[in-house]
C-alpha cells in the first residue's frame, strides 16, 4: 500500500480465541506496584 | 473505535478492537477524520470536497481504497466482540501474593504510600509461621494454576530476610507435591543488601525491583534515612554488584518521580549511565494536597518529558545503545490475550496482599483500609463476596473505560488509585488515565520509528 504501512494485524481478536488460561504474570508484580500497564506482559503460551 | 494521533512526525492509526496499528500518511490521516462506520466502497463526497485542491482526486480515491481494504479485512473500525467475555468474568483461583514480610523500613521516604513502612498499623515483621500459612493458602486456593507468584514486599523485606529465606525454602519444598512452579520476586530499597542476600536473590528470585529515584539530589531529597541523610551513596554500589552478578535474569531499577523532578527523563538517563539497562521511573501516587503530588497542571510538562524520553530512546536504540524503559514496553505482536486485558492486574481476585498479621487485602495499596480486609491466612478465610466484586470489575463495568481507546492496554487501571482518588474501584482516576494514554502513544510511536 502506498498510503498505509500496517505495523501489526488483528492480534487482539486472534488472542481472544485461545486466551484466558490465567497462567501469566499478575501485572502488578512486575515492576510497577503503583501504575497499571497490562499490555507489556508476556503470554505464557507463546 | 479508532484512535488517531500525530507524534514526532508520525501519523498513527490504532484500530482499538482488533489491536491493529497502522502508520499512515498525512492525506490518510486527514481523510480518516471524515469517516464513520459503516464504510461504503465509495469515498464520501464530504471528504472529497474538503480535501480537493490540496490533494488530487486520484490520490484521495486511492487512499480511500486502501482504508476500505483495511475495513473489509477487519483492521479498521472493527467490531467489539469482547463484551461476551466480560459477562463471563467470575472468580478465579488465587495465583499471586504480595507478601508483606516486613511492615517496617529503614528509610523514611517522604512520599511513601505505606506511611514509611508500617501502613499505619505499627512496625511489625511477619513471623515465619505466618509466611508458611500464606504459602499453604496459595497452594490451596490456586487450584489448577501451575505458575504461582510471591512478591516479598514491605516496608523493607530485607529487614526480615531470614523469614524470606525460610518461606522460599518452604514453598520450594511443596512444588513437586502440588505440581506448582513458584516465581519469587522482591522489592527492596537496597540498604541491607550484602553478598549473602545478593546471592540468594539472584538464585531464587525471578525478578528483583531495586528502588532508586535517579540523580543523587533527586533520590536523597525524598529517599532519606531515619537520620535524614540520603541513601544514594550506599545503594548504588550494591545495585551494581547485584545486577552484574545476575546475568541476564530480570531486574528493574525502579524510581518514582514527583513534582520535585518533572524533568525525570534526566533521572532515567542517569540510571542508564550508572550501568543499568532495565529501568522504570513512575509517577508518584499521592493525594493532591501533598507538596510533591502530581496534579493536572503538571500534565503538559510530564507529556513533554515523555516525548523527550521517547525521542532519545529511539536515537539510542538506532545507535545500538538502547535500554528498556518499563512504561514504554509494548509487545504489539505477542502481548497478553484479550481476556487478560479485560480486567488487568487481578487484584482482589487472583492477586492479594497478606500482612504480617496474616490479614488478606485486595492488594498492597489497600492494606490498612479495614473495610477492604478480605480474610486471614491464619484461619484460611476469604471473603468470596468481595472477591467476586473484584472478579466482575472489568473495562465493561466502567463507563469511562468503555469509551476509551486505551482500554485494552491499561485494562481499566489501578483499582486502588481509583478508590483513593476517584472514590470508587470502578471510577478511573483521571490523572492516571492521562499519563497512561500519553505513555501508550509514545510507546506505539517508538514502535513506528523503529520499524523504519
Amino acid at each position: 500500500m502506498k498510503h498505509i504501512k500496517t505495523l501489526n494485524k488483528a492480534n487482539l481478536k486472534e488472542s481472544a480465541a485461545k486466551g484466558g488460561c490465567g497462567e501469566c504474570q499478575a501485572s502488578c508484580q512486575s515492576a510497577c506496584k503503583t501504575s497499571c500497564t497490562v499490555a507489556n506482559q508476556k503470554c505464557e503460551k507463546k | 473505535m479508532i484512535h488517531t494521533y500525530e507524534l514526532n512526525g508520525y501519523h498513527i492509526l490504532l484500530d482499538v478492537n482488533s489491536g491493529a496499528v497502522h502508520l499512515v500518511d498525512k492525506l490518510c490521516f486527514e481523510l480518516l477524520s471524515f469517516l464513520t462506520p459503516p464504510l461504503s466502497e465509495r469515498c464520501p463526497d464530504a471528504a472529497l470536497a474538503a480535501l480537493d485542491g490540496r490533494y488530487s482526486k486520484a490520490d484521495i480515491a486511492a487512499c480511500y481504497g486502501e482504508l476500505y481494504r483495511l475495513y473489509t479485512d477487519g483492521l479498521l473500525f472493527s467490531e467489539d466482540s469482547y463484551a461476551q467475555f466480560a459477562d463471563q468474568m467470575v472468580s478465579s483461583p488465587v495465583k499471586a501474593l504480595c507478601l508483606h514480610i516486613a511492615h517496617d523500613c529503614n528509610l523514611r521516604c517522604s512520599y511513601c504510600f505505606a506511611s514509611t513502612g508500617d501502613f499505619g498499623a505499627g512496625r511489625k515483621l511477619m513471623p515465619v509461621e505466618t509466611g508458611k500459612k500464606a504459602i499453604d493458602f496459595l497452594l490451596k486456593r490456586s487450584y489448577g494454576r501451575r505458575n504461582l507468584e510471591v512478591d516479598f514486599f514491605g516496608g523493607e523485606p530485607l529487614m526480615n530476610f531470614d523469614a524470606v529465606k525460610e518461606v522460599v525454602a518452604y514453598a520450594r519444598s511443596k512444588e513437586a507435591e502440588y505440581g506448582k512452579n513458584f516465581r519469587f520476586t522482591i522489592t527492596t530499597n537496597g540498604l541491607l543488601l550484602n553478598d549473602d542476600s545478593i546471592d540468594f536473590i539472584n538464585r531464587e528470585m525471578s525478578n528483583v525491583v531495586l528502588s532508586i529515584d535517579g540523580r543523587q539530589e533527586v533520590n536523597d531529597r525524598v529517599r532519606a534515612r531515619v537520620d535524614g541523610s540520603g541513601s544514594y551513596d550506599a545503594i548504588v554500589p550494591k545495585y551494581r554488584r547485584l545486577v552484574e552478578a545476575r546475568g541476564d535474569r530480570d531486574y528493574y531499577v525502579r524510581g518514582t518521580f514527583t513534582k520535585y523532578n518533572l524533568d525525570f527523563s534526566k533521572d532515567v538517563f542517569h540510571l542508564n549511565e550508572l550501568g543499568f539497562d532495565q529501568i522504570s521511573v513512575e509517577p508518584v501516587v499521592a493525594p493532591e494536597t501533598a507538596p510533591y503530588a502530581l496534579t493536572e497542571d503538571d500534565l503538559p510538562a510530564i507529556f513533554a518529558e515523555y516525548e523527550k524520553l521517547s525521542r532519545e530512546l529511539i536515537a539510542r536504540e538506532k545507535a545500538g545503545r538502547g535500554f528498556n524503559f518499563f512504561h514504554f514496553m509494548l509487545d504489539l505482536d505477542q502481548g497478553p490475550c484479550a481476556i487478560k486485558r479485560l480486567r488487568g492486574c487481578g487484584c482482589g481476585n487472583e492477586y492479594v496482599a497478606v500482612t504480617p498479621d496474616g490479614d488478606i487485602y485486595p492488594c498492597h495499596q489497600f492494606v490498612g483500609m479495614e473495610d477492604w480486609k478480605m480474610g486471614s491466612v491464619l484461619t484460611d478465610t476469604l471473603d468470596l463476596e468481595k472477591k467476586d466484586l473484584f472478579a466482575r470489575t472489568n473495562i465493561y463495568s466502567k463507563p469511562e473505560c468503555q469509551a476509551c481507546w486505551a482500554k485494552f492496554y491499561c485494562s481499566g487501571g489501578c483499582s486502588a488509585n481509583s478508590l483513593q482518588y476517584a472514590g470508587s474501584i470502578t471510577k478511573p482516576h483521571r490523572l492516571s488515565c492521562e499519563l497512561e494514554k500519553k505513555r501508550l502513544e509514545c510507546a506505539i510511536m517508538i514502535k513506528a520509528a523503529l520499524s523504519e
